[in-house]
């Protein structure tokens, strides 16, 4: 019934669940058929696609720029290397301790200026991505390890039964993240919170004239996008065992804002498709390697030109809403 | 002047001596304003005369340098828009504002966004409350979209229906935060006197079926003098003068404020309908 009102609405994710279905497969059947190095790939894919869903809140859901966002990846990531590393605290007790702190910082940086529109806003995000990189190098408290950076982080574990050490086991870590933030975040798309992000994100005047909060709105989107960030602060660290300040650098804010354009503001595949583009492109074409941020910019050039919304744009209407109308009356659509 | 027949203790909306200056300009000079309960009332005044700054000062946009603001016995003065709208009161803007990717339900949806609590976690793990909560917004949305006759573009983007229906859309957005005070400014700019036709109608309609009271910002003599319960005349931030519309219609002053002195009455309706 659906299909004759709006056929060419229908989700592609509702209507091919064979296709959904099978590439979930692919993913846990991959790792068991490749060499180490091809799950490494994979798992740095993992990673891009969580800093790129915690950039999809801010930039894409709410139309935030921001472009200081390894700054919450740093912090996510050397939290969880000095307690881990001083006070011998497990990774996995981390996961949220580093989200908490990369969450915490967000709101009290944004806190004073959140009000601040476009490009005054991206300004500020752009000087604090560099000043916790600087701070990190310049070794505050004998903490961070200045340049070198802080070693020696341990396995994530649970006791002794189960250590996670091996490139599979982290693939695995990660990508459960990534799955369960997915979900998370898709619940939150079609929740009153994602709707009253968009509509700020389309009109901030009229969506305060709507009665929505739009200051508490966006810190809540810098908050969240920073806690998702901490995380995959986290689960690097554990994985590379040393933190630099050089792995988070303005390029690196960059890498997400173009995994987020690319792939299309605001939609959760997008963000995957940006993330594989970005990770996995660099890996194919070894020979172009030097060519890497040439071919990056063409592509965010070319896409604003012709595709604007994206590689994969969200799509609105039958897809978040079945109507009541037609019986369904279901929310979780 | 005659008495409209209201008695004081069922007065909505209330400003004392509302101010608003812009830098040298005062854009609103101690405007007092009453609106009773079910009535529509239409601010009507020339170009700048500062009607969209008193709607911005009601709503919350912008703080007055003076002057109070009072909805239902309450000061709401200098109160930030969200709250304003959580009060009762929801307004429409002179150049449409709808959310222009967003589908025309999503669109509505919006009004109701006041009359939800769910917070993040319940809006994460979709807790029964949350989804009664979606259920209920999604209802009223939609019957607010069936009342100003936009149902069957419920799932179109809102950018792409046709100006008419932005207007009406915007106005049903408007209602869905079920207010007691509906602010709308110049909603039948732009539309065809047919749709003009259907708004007056619609409008009326509205005050006795939704228990709302209008405030009302019109260029349109026709539907002012359609429409309107009580008329507020402002020129250069001023009040200069309120009645019946019939009385305002041929008030000296109004006229001239309009057009100038000595202008034929013909013109009059011409240039006030032509904005």
């Amino acid at each position: 019934m659906e299909q004759a009102l709006s056929p060419e609405k229908k989700s592609f994710l509702k209507s091919q669940p064979l296709v959904v279905s099978v590439f979930v497969a692919a993913f846990i059947v991959y790792p068991f058929l490749v060499s180490d190095y091809f799950i490494d790939i994979a798992f740095f894919f993992g990673i891009y696609a969580l800093l790129g869903l915690s950039l999809n809140i801010v930039l894409g859901e709410v139309g935030l720029f921001d472009l200081g966002h390894a700054g919450f990846y740093a912090i996510g990531a050397y939290t969880t290397a000095i307690l881990n590393t001083k006070f011998g605290i497990p990774i996995l007790v981390l996961i949220p301790i580093s989200a908490l702190a990369a969450a915490l910082f967000a709101y009290i940086v944004f806190s004073p200026v959140i009000h601040l529109q476009g490009d005054y806003l991206l300004i500020v995000t752009l000087g604090m991505g560099e000043i916790i990189r600087q701070a990190l190098i310049n070794n505050p408290f004998d903490l961070t390890g200045g340049p070198n950076g802080v070693f020696g982080i341990d396995f994530p574990k649970i006791g002794e039964y189960f250590v996670c050490d091996s490139s599979i086991e982290y693939y695995f870590l990660i990508w459960a993240i990534v799955g369960l933030s997915i979900v998370g975040l898709k619940s939150l798309q079609n929740s009153r919170i994602g709707r009253a992000w968009n509509y700020i994100r389309e009109d901030e005047v009229a969506a305060n004239a709507n009665g929505i909060d739009s200051r508490s709105y966006k810190l809540l989107a810098f908050v969240l996008g920073a806690g998702l960030a901490g995380i995959a602060g986290n689960v690097y660290a554990c994985k590379l065992m040393v933190v630099s300040p050089e792995s988070f650098t303005f390029w690196e804010s960059c890498l997400m804002f173009c995994i987020v354009l690319i792939g299309g503001m605001g939609s959760i595949p997008g963000v995957l498709i940006g993330a594989a583009f970005i990770s996995l492109f660099p890996e194919i074409f070894r020979p172009f390697a030097m060519y890497r941020m040439l071919i990056f910019g063409s592509a965010m050039i070319l896409m604003m030109m012709f595709r604007p919304g994206g590689a994969w744009p969200r799509k609105r209407g039958a897809v978040a809403f079945r109507s009541l109308l037609e019986g369904t009356g279901r929310t979780d659509a | 002047m005659h008495r409209r027949h209201h008695s004081s203790h069922d007065v909505v909306l209330e400003t004392k001596g509302l101010t608003k200056i812009f830098g040298g300009l005062t854009a609103v000079n101690e405007v007092d304003l009453k609106v009773h309960k079910h009535e529509i009332l239409s601010l009507i005044g020339p170009n700048g005369a500062g009607k969209t700054t008193v709607f911005n000062v009601v709503s919350g946009i912008y703080k007055p340098e003076a002057g109070k603001v009072i909805f239902n016995g309450k000061d709401i003065t200098g109160r930030k828009p969200h709250r304003i709208v959580a009060s009762g009161i929801a307004r429409t803007f002179q150049n449409i504002r709808l959310f222009p990717d967003m589908t025309c339900l999503e669109n509505v949806m919006a009004g109701q966004h006041c009359r939800g609590t769910a917070g993040l976690f319940p809006s994460i793990f979709k807790t029964p409350a949350q989804r009664r909560e979606e259920r209920r917004i999604r209802e009223t949305a939609e019957r607010r979209l069936g009342q100003v006759n936009l149902g069957r573009v419920r799932d179109e983007l809102a950018r792409n229906i046709a100006y008419g229906s932005q207007r009406m859309l915007e106005i049903a957005r408007a209602l869905a935060s079920n207010p007691d005070l509906l602010v709308l400014d110049e909603p039948s700019s732009g539309l065809n006197p047919r749709e003009t036709e259907d708004l007056m109608v619609f409008l009326k309609a509205l005050i006795e079926e939704d228990d709302v009271t209008i405030l009302l910002i019109e260029h349109d003599m026709n539907v002012v003098m359609g429409i309107s319960d009580w008329v507020v005349v402002l020129d250069g931030g001023r009040k200069i003068a309120e009645g019946l519309p019939e009385d305002i219609y041929s008030n000296d002053q109004v006229i001239e404020a309009y057009l100038g002195k000595d202008d034929e009455e013909e013109e009059a309706h011409g240039a006030a309908a032509e904005h």
